[in-house]
């Protein structure tokens, strides 16, 4: 299709509109952590690094961060074994109900998280309570893995579909039995979609705050929650808007994974 | 005698119904036990009544929770305005994207497009929460929008639901472009080549051809949009000033009247069955 002079510029604008608009906040949040003044009049009256001091210097803020890397690793690790075990069940077998699997596993992310959150919530409070397990920690890993099985299985399976059956029968044939085939020939044949597919769960994980809500308990304070809780606040104003511009920076971090392991994909 | 490791292959090996229940069983288990049993739970509970005394729970079986969603005006309201507001994210998203996505898989050189794609996909892991923080201090009075708009006499619209659809349509809106991007790429040269050889003007082309390739995928984006805001109530509490959708009704509920808030929350769940359902036909789920 051979679009005209004028098509391809309009084109162009609206990428770069566009591109513009996606952006443009995110810097704003970048400009502002240096924003001397305490409120966010624009433009800046002038500029300072105290709030980048304050911040580091916030104990809340920093058990926040750990507590939200324990949630994060906890469920991760959760979600590689039960959506790796599930990848393979699901593209290696034939059985009855295998539709219902990939059903089941997907819902969690499908339902709206305040769905989730409190069917979890009701749940937890009937059956752990009396039990005299209490909302914390515990609860919350087992809120986040359960919506993050779903992505480590759809990065698994989707290599194993890929994946010729030819490298494992040769092991076989060769005298490895079940374990060592897997663990010399499947394993690093999956293994960077297992990397991309944990990565894509801790990062869910770290984000994730409506299920957090309705899990934790009140002495349970992720990053996103306490962010959430200082919102409100207004003399904490600054300090939010230098954590979120360190979220913003870091958020380079996983997109250059992701673009490593996709290149070992095409190598 | 062989290692016990071994043995325990050997078994495996011979048997591939027991290595498919060891498999499947503990993720299943953790599904069955944790999600499945949970939403049960909230089912019932629906069913069960708030005292209104003693706030606490009476276990009698009676369908009055639905019956004050389904009748009182107020739920009737907010179901309303929520649908209303994912609608227009939706539409506001698949406008937006449509040219980006475009540009993107066709117009771009083939070196820029994977960096496009980046660049269009980097903000998803900046987070929720910093985005909607973002707009909330662009949107707040004396802020940038405020700064902008002021020549022209305009302003910042302020939190409301104008807010909440703008913040939303930012949010979603990588979830739009990924589909209709990879629609895009997909498109076949020679079905373009034969519409233009046939006497089709490009805008024809568009109409005629394209369009109609690319629609399971605006579905799938749609999938995203819609249901993504349909349940959310935290951009709302953040940008929407008083604005109530479904997803504050449960929230605000669920701690002192859980039956309540379980009817409410089939409401979206409902909708969102109701939708994947409706376009299952169109092919749209194997593009997700």
């Amino acid at each position: 299709m051979e679009l005209s002079r004028g098509a391809r510029v309009a084109l162009r604008l609206a990428m770069a509109l566009g591109l513009a608009v996606i952006y443009v906040p995110l810097a704003l949040v970048l400009v502002n952590s240096f924003n001397a003044s305490r409120s966010f009049a624009w433009p800046p009256s002038g500029l300072s690094t105290r709030w980048w001091t304050a911040a580091w210097q916030e104990t809340g803020l920093r058990e926040a961060l750990y507590t939200s890397l324990k949630a994060g690793l906890g469920a991760t690790a959760i979600a590689v074994v039960l959506g790796t075990m599930a990848a393979f069940a699901v593209t290696r077998y034939r059985f009855f109900g295998r539709q219902a699997v990939s059903f089941l596993l997907i819902l969690p992310l499908a339902l709206p998280g305040i769905v989730t959150g409190i069917a979890l919530n009701a749940a937890f409070r009937t059956v752990l309570t009396p039990l005299g397990i209490g909302f914390g920690l515990f609860t919350v890993v087992v809120g986040h893995a359960t919506f993050c099985i779903v992505v480590v299985f759809n990065n698994v399976a989707a290599r194993l579909r890929r994946l010729a059956p030819t490298a494992e029968e040769a092991s076989a044939d060769l005298g490895a039995h079940t374990f060592q085939t897997f663990w010399y020939v499947t394993l690093p044949a999956v293994r960077s979609a297992l990397f991309a597919g944990a990565l894509l769960a801790f990062a869910l994980s770290f984000d994730e705050i409506v299920v957090t809500t309705f899990t934790a308990g009140p002495g349970t304070q992720t990053l996103p929650l306490w962010i959430f809780d200082n919102l409100a606040r207004p003399d904490q104003g600054p300090i939010v808007d230098v954590v979120a511009a360190l979220l913003i920076v870091l958020s380079i971090v996983p997109v250059y994974l992701a673009q490593r392991l996709s290149g070992e994909v095409l190598r | 005698m062989t290692p016990p490791v071994r043995r325990l292959a050997g078994a495996l090996h011979r048997r591939p119904r027991l290595r498919l229940a060891a498999l499947i069983s503990a993720p299943m288990a953790w599904l069955a036990l944790a999600y499945l049993g949970a939403l049960v739970v909230l089912l019932v509970s629906a069913f069960w009544t708030t005292n209104e005394f003693t706030s606490n729970i009476d276990y009698l079986w009676n369908t009055d929770n639905f019956r004050t969603v389904l009748t009182d005006p107020l739920y009737r309201n907010v179901a309303l305005r929520t649908l209303g507001i994912a609608a227009a994210v939706t539409l506001i998203d698949a406008v937006i994207a449509f040219p980006m996505a475009f540009y993107m898989a066709r117009v771009a050189r083939p070196r820029s497009r994977r960096l496009l794609l980046v660049a269009v996909l980097t903000p998803l892991w900046a987070g929720y929460l910093v985005k909607a923080y973002a707009w909330w201090v662009m949107l707040s009075h004396g802020g940038v929008i405020d700064w902008i708009a002021a020549p022209f006499g305009g302003g910042s619209p302020g939190f409301g639901i104008p807010a909440v659809v703008i913040v939303l349509s930012y949010l979603w809106l990588p979830y739009m472009i990924l589909p209709l991007y990879t629609a895009f790429e997909q498109l076949p040269d020679s079905l373009l080549a034969a519409s233009g050889d046939l006497g089709a003007r490009p805008w024809r082309t568009f109409v005629g051809v394209v369009l109609p390739l690319v629609k399971p995928a605006v579905i799938a984006g749609s999938i995203f949009t819609f249901s993504l805001s349909l349940g959310d109530y935290l951009t709302v509490q953040i940008v929407g000033g008083t604005t109530q959708m479904l997803g504050n009704v449960i929230a605000s509920n669920v701690t002192l009247n859980l039956p309540l808030a379980a009817a409410v929350s089939c409401v979206p769940v409902l909708i969102i069955v109701g939708y994947l359902l409706a376009v299952r036909r169109t092919g749209a789920l194997d593009n997700l």
